[in-house]
């Protein structure tokens, strides 16, 4: 036996996939082909479906009908994933260098949400966000908010949910990629003249503070420009008392392995995400995956949901193609390259 | 050793640089605790513009400390730190003009040898037609041309040493502050790189604090060493002071072989010479100016400075001398290194060039009966610790006179 394997040593590396090729075969492959036929069927569970290729109309048909909620996906998803960002990063980093003894401690907590159910989670942001709720009842006493002002039930609700549900999935990678920077590099930058970058970076974050506020804004239907008024203050404080150039010219770029695997972590599974706007929105925020789960579970129209199914799957594997490409993963992944 | 027979007697001093010479780098009273431990115990230190100025010293003696202290990665819990005159012991490492190479190089894993290089320039906003220039005559400076594009994952570490070299340089730094920088080489590269070193330091004009736990290296490329012993220096000086002339008992023992004898200085009546009492009956002479002001003392003696002569030989009326038997030999080849029993219970390391003996069968026997003799300047003075502390316990616990 130990001859065989020595004289046939390729084996090793296939016998080590085999479990996972084994595994994604019956659970990925062959559903995925089953759905692949499915979305070329016509008919209903009443008459039974058939097969034919002249079916390839479900495609155009079902884009056509959820192109609403494919552009909202792509916004919900890509929006909460700036936030995400904006809030794993400054988090990880801290964890990461001034962590000190809690650092262990510190990163339970950030993982501590997932021994609860995320469906639970995302229903006490419910209760969080109601209108009488924990945030807002204090906010309307003291007359801060008018008293018909909402959050549940908006676009920002189904975008925080998403954001706090897929937070970890952020700050994980991003907290693995910057504790393994060795600290001699940021002391060399130092010793380099890299110091604070003051009026630089204060313009970097006004700027572009504006212009993700301006998005947000968009997104979450509310005014644009207070958005990014705002946004852009807080970016260029930021800019200026926090980012340093040691941070912009090592820091940062050392950590960029982390953080387009931690976006991906979180936009992909965003973008299909159904339970969020389901609890969290109202008919208006309805996303891609609250439709595919209606035509699947609701209407039992596997054809039109097949095909959504596909659309999308194929819509991100594009995304990815193309964030990788833009942001050079292969550098990126080994931190050199 | 680079000091020659015939030189040995006129032991160089301090003095020999000009003595009104620029300070580099002054480190007043310098003290840095780290909780319980202190890493930095109280150290005077003035390093003079241009030289090559070592920090020597065993592991976790402080010199790392000492070193990040002047770079400004380290904060002094008392004491004042100086770079040309400028008072810097609270700038932050980016607003002085010193900069380091780093023991593990520390380049940027991300960006090309290029931009490592320029990396300082960049940040101070210097025009890229001058960067271009000058990190192209700094990378033939360190004999890398054409290595511009490479990353540092693509280049071996002799190369990655030169890189680092390169990048502090290229700022003009006053002093530039090297921790260890051989350390990760292998003997044939880091020999090579010595030189090299003392070449581009040389070429360049810039002071060197160069951190080191190897004697060797510090002796062939310094103008003056600091020996470092848990948090402070015990001498400071020229190689050939440290070596010839070691003032304390760690800095003879660091520093090449020595032997050390016990014994009391006896009298320092007029002349050149003092007279020393060893422990073990002998009486020898030294330098008077090593032995004034002392009593409990350890005499010592460099193993190349010793002569082995048969009992019928003569030795010169002046040499200090001591019977001895020959306990072991080992033939090294260049030189032969005899352990050697004398008065007291004593052993001596000796060193015996094979000028004149070829064959086996001439070297000393283990067991035969010489002569040990030495020239009374090659003696050295070294205060005898552990018999002070020893009496000042006594007269401390006994309030009476220790009894010898
Ligand atoms: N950040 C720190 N925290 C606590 N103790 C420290 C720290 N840095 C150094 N020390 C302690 O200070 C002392 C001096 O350390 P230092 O690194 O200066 O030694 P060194 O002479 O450079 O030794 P080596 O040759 O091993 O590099 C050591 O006892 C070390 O344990
Ligand atoms: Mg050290």
């Amino acid at each position: 036996m130990g001859g065989f394997i020595k004289r046939h040593r390729w084996i090793a590396p296939y016998a080590l996939l085999a479990p996972g090729v084994l595994w994604l075969l019956v659970f990925y492959v062959y559903p995925g082909i089953q759905m692949f036929i499915a979305s070329f069927w016509s008919g209903t569970l009443e008459t039974g479906f058939t097969f034919s290729v002249s079916n390839w109309t479900n495609y155009p048909d079902a884009l056509q009908g959820a192109s609403a909620q494919f552009v909202r996906s792509i916004l919900y998803a890509g929006a909460a994933t700036l936030l995400t960002f904006l809030i794993a990063y400054p988090l990880a980093y801290t964890i990461a260098f001034k962590g000190g003894h809690y650092k262990a401690l510190l990163l339970f907590l950030v993982v501590a949400p997932f021994f609860t159910s995320f469906l639970l989670r995302t229903i006490s942001w419910k209760i969080i966000l109601g209108d009488s709720g924990l945030f807002l009842a204090p906010l309307k006493t003291i007359g801060l908010v008018p008293s018909d002002f909402r959050l549940l039930a908006e676009p920002v609700a189904v975008v925080s949910g998403i954001t706090y549900n897929f937070l970890p999935f952020m700050t994980l990678p991003i907290y693995v990629s910057l504790e393994k920077i060795d600290h001699r590099l940021v002391e060399a930058a130092k010793d380099l003249y890299a110091g604070p970058w003051r009026p630089g970076g204060a313009i970097a974050g006004l700027v572009i503070g504006g212009l993700l506020g301006g998005v947000l804004g968009y997104i979450f239907e509310y005014s644009i420009p207070v958005f990014a008024i705002a946004a852009a203050a807080a970016g260029a404080i930021i800019g200026w008392f926090f980012i340093s150039q040691s941070f912009t010219r090592v820091t940062f770029p050392l950590s960029l392995p982390g953080v387009f695997a931690g976006s991906l972590l979180t936009f992909i599974p965003a973008i299909g995400d159904y339970v969020n706007a389901e609890f969290l929105g109202n008919p208006g925020t309805t996303m891609v995956g609250n439709v595919i789960q209606n035509k699947f579970l609701v209407q039992n129209d596997y054809p039109a949901a097949s095909a959504l199914s596909f659309i999308l799957m194929a819509g991100i594997l594009v995304a990815v193609a193309i964030y990788a490409r833009a942001l050079g993963t292969e550098g990126l992944t080994t931190g050199r390259g | 050793m680079r000091v020659r027979a015939e030189e040995a007697g006129r032991i160089p001093h301090e003095g020999r640089l000009p003595a009104v010479a620029n300070v580099a780098v002054r480190l007043v009273d310098v003290v840095k605790k780290f909780g319980e431990t202190v890493a930095v115990d109280h150290i005077d230190l003035e390093v003079r513009d241009g030289e090559f100025f070592s920090l020597l010293g065993p592991s976790g003696c402080g010199k790392t400390t000492t070193l990040r202290m002047i770079g400004g990665f380290e904060e002094p819990t008392a004491g004042l730190i100086e770079l040309q005159g400028q008072d810097v012991t609270w700038l932050p490492p980016y607003q002085r003009n010193v900069n380091t190479v780093f023991q593990n190089y520390a380049l940027f894993p991300h960006l090309t040898i290029y931009e490592n290089v320029a990396f300082g320039l960049r940040r101070k906003g210097v025009k890229e037609a001058e960067i271009k220039s000058r990190a192209t005559e700094m990378l033939e400076l360190v004999e890398l041309p054409g290595f511009e594009n490479r990353k540092p994952n693509q280049i071996s570490g002799g190369q990655a040493q030169r890189v680092a070299l390169a990048r502090a340089l290229i700022n003009r730094p006053a002093v530039l502050l090297l921790d260890e920088p051989l350390g990760a080489l292998d003997l044939k590269l880091r020999k090579q790189m010595q030189v090299e070193l003392k070449r581009i330091q040389k070429e360049v004009g810039i002071t060197f604090v160069y951190v080191t736990h190897d004697q060797e290296e510090a002796m062939t490329m310094s103008d003056r060493i600091a020996v470092m012993n848990r948090g402070h220096y015990e001498q400071l000086g020229e190689p050939e002071m440290l070596y010839e002339r070691p003032q304390t008992r760690f800095v003879a023992g660091f520093l090449g072989v020595s032997n050390l004898i016990a014994g009391r200085v006896d009298a320092t009546a007029g002349g050149d010479w003092a007279t020393i009492a060893l422990d073990n009956g002998v009486t020898v002479r030294a330098p008077r100016a090593l032995a004034e002001g002392k009593t409990r003392i350890l005499l010592g003696v460099r193993p190349e400075k010793i002569r082995l002569y048969e009992t019928h030989e003569t030795v010169p009326e002046s040499h200090n001398r001591m019977p001895g038997t020959i306990r072991a030999a080992s033939y090294m080849g260049v030189s032969t290194q005899y352990q050697v029993d004398v008065p007291g219970n004593r052993r001596l390391t000796v060193f015996e060039q094979n000028v004149e003996r070829a064959t086996k069968s001439e070297l000393w026997a283990p067991g035969e009966v010489v002569v040990v003799g030495w020239q009374p300047q090659h003696s050295f003075v070294v205060r005898d610790e552990s018999a002070e502390a020893a009496a000042e316990e006594a007269t401390e616990v006994a309030a009476e006179p220790f009894g010898e």
